[in-house]
């Protein structure tokens, strides 16, 4: 679709005029300036312009009463020696692979979905996505009630299997989990919708094929399905890695800020938020924003060249 | 795509598939209705523990239904946090960034997609490449600009950097590409300016798209947290969802009063996707696909 108009533009503007930029130019005169400048103005001013300055506060230090003095690399010299970043990328880590673990649920979740004349799939849908549109400071204040030590159902439950719960969140190693539990349960939903809207496209003829060649349903899973839904379990490994990362809301809410667990159990973002927010040290935050930064485009980066090994794009 | 595949479906298939499906869908129905309630439970708990006592909250063996509902909890809220007032910045702020986004993400995407300026190349690959930077790299510095614009504690500084996005940018353009020139040629040869042809043309035709970014964009700054709190420190400016976190942080331990106040700050946006749970999901799923 896009390369058929582009390609019908193109000749078009061919046709009309031997300089096509030029002719174009002068016919839409000022009216593209109009389109673009006020989002523009917006971006610059908001976006671009921070990210340049944050590029250059991490080379600063700040001082108590406002004012910063050029340190050169101090802070990434002090950022690099600083346990708390390797504990803050564990954490990211750790909740990042407990997260994942949602995709392959999601995927056979989607394929049971889209069961051809399945009742009430409409109905899961909802109920799997409801998590995911649910405001995550609000959803974390009854999970806080289900993990508690003391009282929460979740410990209840284990007791009934003899096992003795522990103070989910406020134990450092149980508080990690408890929040990736969490974060699992709301972006399921998600993952189930982009890959349920990818099986759509995979042609009943094929499994068809497969069925009169004998092939187990399982065997029709793993040999029809999976691979041609490597695009979209691809999309949803790239999102889930990259909000993955971004996680704050949650551990915030979950945990809060008072907790004394939440030095051993921070995320980048809550490391970044706590140091330039809550102690002010805006140019160490500005470095460690850096290196998120560096980080996450490392992951992109690895995963497009992946990509290009397992995903079937024919 | 649907109709020739049906047709050449054999009969003989039709005949088979129905005995076999009653069996296979029961296992569905378990999975997915054993699955549906994990997922609905905590809202379900939530829903419960609204009208309970504290007392019930804390026993040890749970109450699974209270004695006797506690309709008064969600009055209480009322007394314990701003909710009205953060109710009001919450609802001003959703409405404003999705208008403010749709006018000019629209009006960008149109240009980038469909008109020719200098520029115009480098200039939406600068504005794309936002979309590779994680919002902790501009975040202190926004914070800089609407503290210098003296907007700390305002509604504008808390709705003015999410007036302007890039993905919504890359979303219209999209959609725009993939629209037929020649609605746009009939225009022009009528004489129509480019500013008529795309608000009484192409527009209408975006409709799909537009939908998906308001959907976003409600579901962003109605859930978000890091901005607000960033940049509001007085519980009266705070949307809900800052008003909500920072009611944890105080060690409040009246739990059905913050289960009420947590039900009620989710619930317009679950009730909006709930009625409109089609449009919803069917837009963002498009949003995954290329």
């Amino acid at each position: 679709m896009t390369t058929s108009t582009t390609r019908i533009r193109s000749t078009r503007a061919k046709a009309s005029s031997p300089r096509p930029g030029g002719a174009a130019a002068r016919r839409d005169g000022f009216w593209p300036w109009l389109f673009v400048l006020p989002l523009l103005g917006g971006i610059s001013l908001f976006f671009l312009w921070p990210i340049v300055q944050t590029f250059y506060y991490s080379f600063t230090e700040w001082g108590v009463f406002g004012g910063s003095t050029f340190t050169g690399v101090a802070n990434y010299v002090r950022l690099f020696a600083d346990p708390q970043l390797y504990s803050a990328l564990g954490n990211t880590l750790l909740y990042t692979g407990i997260v994942l673990l949602g995709i392959p649920i999601a995927v056979y979740i989607a394929s049971l979905l889209n069961t051809p004349g399945l009742r009430f799939a409409s109905f899961y849908r909802v109920l799997f996505f409801l998590p995911y549109v649910a405001m995550p400071t609000a959803v974390a204040m009854v999970w806080r009630i289900i993990f508690n030590g003391d009282f929460g159902i979740l410990n209840y439950v284990l007791s009934l299997v003899g096992i003795d719960g522990p103070y989910w969140t406020s134990t450092p190693g149980f508080a990690m989990l408890a929040v990736a539990i969490v974060g699992l349960w709301s972006s399921l939903g998600f993952s189930m919708i982009i890959l349920a809207a990818g099986l759509k496209n995979i042609p009943p003829e094929l499994y068809e094929a497969a069925e009169l060649d004998g092939a187990t349903p399982w065997r029709r899973f793993t040999s029809v399905t999976v691979p041609l839904l490597t695009p979209s379990i691809f999309f949803v490994l790239i999102i889930t890695i990259i909000s993955s990362f971004q996680l704050f809301d949650l551990l915030y809410a979950l945990l809060g800020s008072a907790n004394p667990v939440l030095p051993k159990s921070m995320s980048l973002v809550y490391f970044f938020y706590s140091q330039g927010f809550v102690s002010n040290d805006k140019g160490y935050a500005a470095a460690i924003a850096m290196v998120i930064f560096v980080i996450i485009g490392i992951v992109t980066v690895l995963q497009f060249r992946l990509q290009k090994r397992w995903v079937n794009n024919d | 795509m649907t109709r020739p595949r049906a047709a050449a479906r054999p009969v003989t298939i039709a005949v088979r598939k129905p005995k076999r499906r009653g069996g296979s869908h029961l296992v569905a129905h378990i999975i997915l209705g054993g699955g549906g309630l994990l997922m609905a439970f905590p809202f379900v708990w939530q829903i419960i523990m609204s009208l309970s006592t504290n007392a019930e909250v804390q026993s040890v063996v749970p109450t699974f239904w209270p004695a006797e509902l506690q309709w008064q909890n969600y009055a209480e809220v009322f007394d314990r946090m701003p909710f009205l007032a953060q109710l009001k910045t919450s609802v001003l702020l959703t409405v404003i960034r999705v208008v403010a986004q749709i006018v000019l993400c629209t009006m960008a995407g149109y240009a980038f997609a469909r008109m020719r300026f200098r520029g115009r190349a480098v200039l939406l690959g600068v504005t794309l490449s936002i979309l590779m930077v994680p919002s902790q790299v501009y975040l202190i510095s926004q914070y800089q600009i609407v503290q210098g614009f003296g907007w700390l504690d305002t509604l504008i500084g808390i709705v003015a950097p999410g007036l302007f996005s890039a993905f919504g940018t890359f979303l219209m353009r999209t959609a725009f590409l993939n629209m037929p020139l020649e609605l746009e040629e009939a225009a022009r040869l009528d004489g129509a300016n480019p500013f008529q042809i795309f608000w009484k043309i192409m527009l209408p035709l975006a409709k799909p798209s537009i939908s998906v970014l308001a959907i976003t964009t409600t579901l962003w700054s109605w859930n978000e947290l890091l901005w607000p709190l960033v940049v509001s420190t007085y519980s009266e400016t705070m949307p809900l969802s800052a008003g909500l976190a920072t009611l944890v942080g105080d060690k409040n331990t009246d739990y059905p009063v913050m289960m009420a106040a947590s039900l009620m700050a989710m619930a317009p946006v679950l009730i909006l996707f709930i009625l409109l749970q089609r449009r919803v999901i069917d837009g963002l799923a498009s949003s995954g696909l290329k």
